[in-house]
């Protein structure tokens, strides 16, 4: 159906168009419609430098094949500096520049096909305006009725629709196989609900803090004024999974002037001398939350700016965050270390369906 | 030199002995370069010693007289703080090296925090003003050599940095924002002493990381990371910052897709 813009077939299928346009006016009514809109038709071909002037043709095609040539260049450069360029273990200049070299060379060996293919098309190639018509979607009624007989045909060859006992086994059958897969992808699941795991933590009773990453206990008397501490439970180096874990037990431990805390009277026994242990994880989406600003007693969350004030058993005073940090009980053993008194007492980080 | 010495042969008929000697300007200068040189390299070496070595009476008079001369307005006479600045009882000689030495005291004006700016002492001024804060009560003093030379564990140093410092500072030391136009600056280009003074004393809105936190060899080790990350440059080519998705986002977001839509219309246009 493709036709060339030559002077009079384009004009012929405008024409066709005007026809249609003009045949909507409405009968029976003197008004015309005069803004219908009215199918302009193609602009008028207009030559290119190329085509009206030779040497400029002859230019256009020297850049095309320059261009290729580049390509060839580009290509054959990585290869020579893959190979040229001896990668030193422990210096990172060396893999630098290889790396630069050959994304060089493999990035001109493409843009150099590409610009070039491009160039060429919009130079030299045939640049006529065309119009395509659309091909009819439905196919010829003698295609349809074969289509049909040769389903009916099979139908009554391989007797799919008479042996009824044959066509429901192979669908049962075709039910049936995907179910392993199911069950095997499921099983790599969390065995039982997600949510038990994230109601509690690996902090149990007198279970020693200790400093992350080192794995140290901590003396009450270690921690000074104005210090943060970032304290990860005794025994989760030697845990399986100590990144899961670490993830729910992190805790931030903090040393105020006692006179500075407004501590709730529920909780007056969970901090040691102005020593208290909040968790790290934010309870609006999960981020460490570990900016403590020292004079402002203020604790921020790098990932949307939730701010915690420490001194009022860290409530939110800015951000997206919706819960206070859950705090641990502290309290110090007969070393003087310190202890946890208990698990957190309410699920730590972002909230979840479950969580009550 | 060449003109100089010409002039002197034509006025002296060539006489080439002495002080009119072609080369005697060049010795003279030699003799100058290497005399400062090895002055300075002499004054610096006595005034790293002085770091370790014994405060003197002279040092701590001196200091105090700074004291009152440029601190006093807001720290009082005795250092024991105003309503516009904090009693500097107990701060020890590290916080005084720390602030006087990066310029961050005196204030040049009140705002969220203290700014980086060029030390408006000499570093003998600032050791005696540190020497005079040190002798009224006991605190951090001044490090050690040996924790400063960057030749610890740069690998432990990396992850004690990414747990207790990465979160203000970027994980690259690059800095970041805080609260209310508070910043935790960029620590390119920082001393060692002046980093391991920051952590002994906590200046402005930094917590304390005291030597019972970690320890002076861990703080060597943090050191050390600082300093290996200053001096290797970024395997993957140009770090924007080392400010993560932001800068490499804005950068792709707006030179990547800018180049894409570049090329577009270039296809799509009509050749002339």
């Amino acid at each position: 159906m493709a036709q060339h813009d030559t002077g009079e077939k384009s004009a012929a299928a405008g024409s066709a168009v005007d026809r249609i346009e003009s045949s909507r006016v409405s009968p029976g009514t003197a008004i015309e419609v005069s803004d219908a809109f009215v199918n302009p038709g193609l602009p008028p071909h207009r030559p290119r430098v190329t085509d009206l002037n030779p040497k400029k043709a002859k230019q256009a095609e020297r850049r095309v094949y320059t261009l290729f040539y580049v390509s060839i260049i580009g290509s054959v450069a990585a290869v020579a500096a893959y190979a040229a360029i001896p990668l030193v273990p422990g210096d990172n200049a060396t893999l630098r520049l290889s790396t630069a070299l050959l994304g060089l060379g493999i990035a001109l060996g493409l843009l150099g096909i590409g610009i070039g293919a491009v160039y060429w098309a919009k130079t030299l190639m045939k640049a006529e305006e065309m119009v395509e018509m659309r091909h009819p979607t439905r196919g010829s009624d003698e295609t349809r009725e074969r289509a049909v007989e040769i389903f009916q045909l099979g139908n009554e060859e391989s007797g799919f629709g008479r042996r009824a006992l044959i066509r429901n086994s192979l669908i049962g059958a075709l039910i049936a196989t995907p179910i392993p897969a199911i069950v095997l992808f499921r099983d790599l699941g969390p065995a039982g609900s997600p949510a038990e795991a994230l109601m509690t933590t690996m902090w149990e009773k007198d279970m020693r803090l200790t400093r992350d990453p080192t794995g140290t206990p901590i003396r009450a008397s270690e921690v000074t004024l104005g210090s943060v501490f970032h304290v990860i439970p005794d025994g989760l180096l030697d845990k399986e999974h100590k990144l899961e874990e670490k993830a729910k037990a992190a805790v931030l431990l903090i040393r105020l002037k006692p006179e500075d805390i407004n501590e709730l009277p529920e909780r007056a026994g969970w901090s040691y001398d102005g020593i208290v242990a909040y968790s790290k994880i934010c309870t609006h989406v999960g981020c460490p939350v570990a900016l403590y600003e020292q004079q402002t007693h203020h604790l921020l969350c790098p990932c949307h700016q939730s701010t915690f004030d420490v001194t009022n058993h860290c409530e939110v005073i800015f951000g997206p965050a919706s819960r206070p940090l859950p705090q641990l009980p502290i309290s110090v053993d007969s070393d003087g270390y310190l202890i946890a008194q208990s698990d957190f007492l309410e699920p730590i980080g972002p909230s979840f369906w479950e969580r009550s | 030199m060449r003109t100089l010495s010409s002039q002197a042969r034509g006025t002296s008929n060539g006489r080439k002995s002495g002080r009119r000697h072609p080369l005697a300007t060049v010795s003279l200068i030699l003799v100058g370069l290497l005399t400062t040189g090895g002055a300075y390299a002499m004054f610096s070496s006595t005034a790293s010693a002085e770091t370790n070595t014994a405060v003197t009476q002279t040092m701590v008079d001196e200091g105090q007289k700074l004291f009152a001369a440029n601190c006093a307005t807001c720290h009082g006479l005795s250092a024991a703080g105003t309503e516009a600045g904090p009693s500097l009882y107990g701060v020890g000689a590290a916080s005084v090296h720390f602030q006087v030495g990066t310029g961050r005291m005196p204030l040049a004006a009140s705002g969220p925090q203290g700014q980086k700016k060029p030390p408006q002492f000499t570093d003998e001024q600032t050791l005696a003003m540190a020497a005079y804060v040190a002798s009224l009560a006991p605190g951090p003093e001044i490090p050690e050599e040996r924790w400063l030379q960057a030749d610890g564990d740069a690998t432990l140093g990396a992850e004690l940095f990414r747990v207790n410092c990465a979160m203000c500072h970027n994980v690259a030391g690059a800095g970041g924002a805080l609260t209310e136009g508070k910043y935790a600056p960029a620590l390119g280009g920082v001393q060692p002493v002046h980093v391991y003074e920051a952590m002994v004393t906590g200046p402005q809105n930094m917590p304390v990381f005291s030597d019972l936190n970690l320890s002076p060899q861990e703080k060597a080790d943090i050191i050390t990371y600082l300093q290996y990350l200053e001096n290797n440059p970024s395997p993957g080519g140009a770090d924007l910052g080392s400010l993560g998705p932001v800068s490499e986002g804005l950068f792709i977001w707006i030179f990547g897709l800018g180049a894409l839509v570049g090329v577009t219309i270039w296809i799509a246009s009509k050749a002339n």
